[in-house]
């Protein structure tokens, strides 16, 4: 057995986990709820045997030169599935709302998908400037962050759908069909404000690991360059978010869009300097 | 006090103060940082010129776009922003040293009435048993409970999460202290490079944006500087440089550096970071001549033709440390006596008996191959850093403490009422109001089963 096997079946794992979490949302039983939830999880314990795996053949195929699965897109397309369920699953745990699972797993599905299916995994041993263990620790806090974004992001896009609905909505009846089924708008306003304050303090690690990492290797902590400065304009954004929450006329629909940029940014972060524009970071020749 | 009857210094402060000032600023310099990254900083004006046209680099020279991150616009938003924040600082933080000093331990009527949270209950029990209930009640969910009197009412308090009041601050204030260090070391720090050949020294080092040498005050020498490879590939594992630090011809430091293992030395810090050939390889060659058996062993400098006998001569052309996974190998051609230049072959170091096949006059061996290097290093020498990272500790130290803490007060105010005590709970929390309410919600749900259980028991 090897880990690409592994990471398959973690690919079909959360397939099977959304496409119940849908069929939640259509039939409202709270059994399938449950087992959608099963499901991610079992997905997430592969995928964490996975990415043990993985860090072992490394070292089998490289001798000492073995590392942590943490180093080209492959590696970092999966690692950020990983982060989204488990930030996801904490979330779950702590707040018990099953119908978010709708709207994260897709993104951690994508991201499954378009690494076991068009990125190169092979283990290859790493250049000098990336043989260091703040690379590690600046993968693991970027991720987790870019992971509770995630999350904020399907939970505003659940707020934007339930609050228009709810403003058309007349009566005094609560709203029924799908969106019936959402948490309130209040929850989910909530639930984006908690997913961002994990996300936020990881991104600011995340930058900060990244600065002692370019001080260490080249003497410089801040250079500007695109991804570094991206890192920057995200974490405005929700730095920004995180103000709106205090100033009236900028809380519920505004904060929820602000989120949802924040995560564009995030994802053009993390693929759209590399693929897009060019720096120094790794990824982009990978 | 209405807009309109304020003072023009109290609207330019109310200005500074202002969050929306703040979200204004921060997703303005999102949105500016942006240009940074699509235009590529720095560099030479032909570059400049050759993508976007004359007129378009005059434009950008004028908008400061070729260093936009150090324009006086920039650096203007970024100004703003820090007065923002001292301002905001300055205006908000005795309010939380008072709730710090002073809590609130009897609550007026405007908050027992006006609090989005409250719940109101009556009881069979006295005063003094409901206080005893609830207070180890509060306890056990919030925190040290304080019981007051007055004018004949009781009065319970309990919160949880004071210094969570002063994480918002110690952020701001970390923000400040990373922006000091940023600019303690523009001011008395320097970033510069330097190339040296192994074995030559080097008390001078270039500044990376001027032209400007820097004196070091001692002298670096390379002692040997080397490439390493992975097992069977051409990528480099490692480079390394032996340096060794003089001070008054006396050594003082010697380390052995590498990517991601620099040396520093009196506040310099020296990082590997490039490398490249200095000057022509030298080659130790075996020829042989291949009719007669005899071997002779030459030196060659690389590009020079050396003789050989019968008027023939050779030259090595190119050189790779590692050529195709089969290792050194150096590309070479023979002269005929009259002058012919030979087609060019490869030798392998590692192979020595394999040019014999190529069936020429000489067979060519190649023992050992010497290619002086020089190692590109940057320097830097940076006295803010330890402040940015006191700053950078600051602000992950104060956001965790403003995120996952937040100061939650509950009032209880029990009075008599006829022959029953009515019990207020009132209840906020100074951020994530929606979050508050919903514990608020459970709170009350165990005061209720708390004053009704008892009650029916004793009752
Ligand atoms: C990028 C820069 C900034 C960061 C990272 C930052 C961070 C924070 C954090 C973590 C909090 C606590 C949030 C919470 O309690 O939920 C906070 C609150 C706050 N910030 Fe900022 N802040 C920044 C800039 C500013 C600026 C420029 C101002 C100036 C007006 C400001 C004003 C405030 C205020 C008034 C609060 C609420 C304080 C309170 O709870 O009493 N912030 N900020």
């Amino acid at each position: 057995m090897d880990s690409g096997l592994l990471f398959n079946l973690t690919t079909v794992a959360y397939f099977a986990s959304m496409v119940l979490f849908f069929a939640y949302i259509a039939t409202k039983n709270k059994t399938v709820a449950l087992v959608a939830t099963l499901t991610a999880f079992a997905g997430f314990l592969i995928q964490t045997g996975a990415l043990g795996l993985r860090w072992y053949e490394s070292y089998q195929i490289l001798g000492e030169d073995g590392r942590a699965p943490l180093t080209n897109l492959y590696e970092s397309v999966v690692f950020f599935a990983w982060s989204i369920l488990l930030i996801y699953l904490l979330i779950d745990w702590k707040y018990k709302q099953r119908t978010i699972g709708a709207f994260v797993m897709p993104i951690a599905l994508f991201s499954m998908l378009w690494a076991q299916m068009s990125l190169h995994s092979t283990i290859d041993p790493l250049v000098p400037a990336l043989q260091s263990n703040w690379l590690t620790y600046h993968v693991i806090t970027c991720f987790l962050g870019y992971a509770g974004f995630a999350v904020a992001f399907g939970v505003s896009i659940m707020y934007l759908l339930k609050i228009g609905k709810e403003e058309k909505h007349k009566g005094d009846g609560p709203i029924g069909g799908i969106l019936g089924m959402f948490p309130s708008t209040r929850i989910l306003d909530d639930l984006n404000y908690k997913a961002i304050m994990i996300g936020f303090p990881l991104l600011t690690l995340g930058i900060i690991t990244g600065a002692a990492w370019a001080n260490y290797a080249w003497g410089t902590y801040w250079s500007w360059d695109p991804k570094e400065t991206w890192s920057l304009i995200v974490w405005f954004i929700y730095a920004a978010f995180i103000h709106a929450r205090f100033t009236r006329g900028w809380v519920g629909r505004r904060a929820a869009w602000l989120s949802v940029f924040g995560f564009a940014a995030t994802l053009f972060c993390y693929l759209g300097v590399n693929l897009v524009l060019s720096g120094l970071h790794s990824y982009g020749s990978a | 006090m209405t807009e309109k009857t304020k003072s023009f210094p109290d609207r330019v402060w109310d200005f500074f103060c202002s969050l929306k000032l703040t979200i204004i600023l921060l997703l303005l310099l999102a949105l500016t940082s942006i240009i940074g990254t699509l235009i590529q900083q720095n560099a030479p004006a032909a570059d400049y010129i050759r993508e976007y046209g004359q007129a378009n680099y005059e434009l950008f020279v004028k908008l400061q776009f070729i260093d936009m991150y150090h324009s006086t616009w920039f650096i203007g938003i970024l100004a703003l922003f820090s007065i923002n924040l001292i301002c905001c600082s300055i205006k908000n933080f005795p309010r939380a040293w008072k709730f710090y000093r002073a809590p609130m331990l009897v609550p007026g009527e405007g908050i027992l009435k006006g609090s989005a949270n409250q719940a109101e209950y009556k009881s069979k029990d006295s005063k003094q048993q409901v206080a005893e209930r609830l207070s180890g009640l509060l306890r056990k969910e919030i925190g040290k409970t304080t019981l007051s009197e007055k004018e004949g009412k009781l009065y319970l308090f309990a919160q949880k999460g004071i210094y969570s009041r002063f994480g918002a601050y110690i952020t701001h204030v970390s923000i400040l202290i990373v922006m000091a260090g940023a600019i303690v070391g523009n001011i008395w720090g320097f970033k510069a490079y330097v190339n040296i050949v192994e074995g030559s020294e080097v008390n001078q080092v270039l500044s990376r944006n001027g032209t400007l040498p820097i004196d070091l005050g001692f002298t670096v020498r390379c002692d040997d500087f080397d490439v390493s490879y992975y097992p069977n590939s051409n990528r480099p594992k490692d480079y390394n440089s032996d340096l060794v630090v003089l001070e008054n011809g006396q050594e003082m430091v010697r380390k052995r550096i590498e990517v991601n293992d620099p040396l520093t030395y009196k506040g310099i810090t020296f990082y590997q970071s490039s490398y490249g050939p200095a000057g022509s390889a030298f080659f130790k060659v075996r020829v042989t001549d291949n009719a007669s058996g005899e071997t002779l062993e030459v030196n060659a400098r690389q590009g020079q033709h050396v003789q050989l006998p019968n008027g023939y001569s050779f030259a090595v052309t190119n050189f790779t440390e590692n050529d195709r996974n089969f290792g050194p190998a150096m590309q070479m051609h023979v002269n005929t006596p009259d002058g012919k230049h030979g087609a060019p072959f490869v030798v392998w170091q590692n192979f020595p008996q394999f040019d014999v096949k190529r069936g020429g006059v000489f067979s060519f061996a190649l023992l050992g191959a010497d290619q002086p290097q020089f190692t590109g290093l940057q320097v830097a020498k940076d006295p803010g850093v330890n402040i940015v990272w006191l700053g950078c500790f600051l602000m992950v130290f104060g956001s965790l403490s403003a995120f996952f803490f937040s100061h939650k007060r509950i009032w209880v105010c029990l009075e008599d009422e006829g022959s029953k005590t009515r019990i207020r709970v009132a209840g906020n929390a100074h951020r994530n109001q929606s979050g508050f309410s919903l514990a608020f919600d459970e709170l009350q749900q165990k005061i209720e089963a708390s004053i009704k259980n008892e009650s029916r028991k004793e009752g």
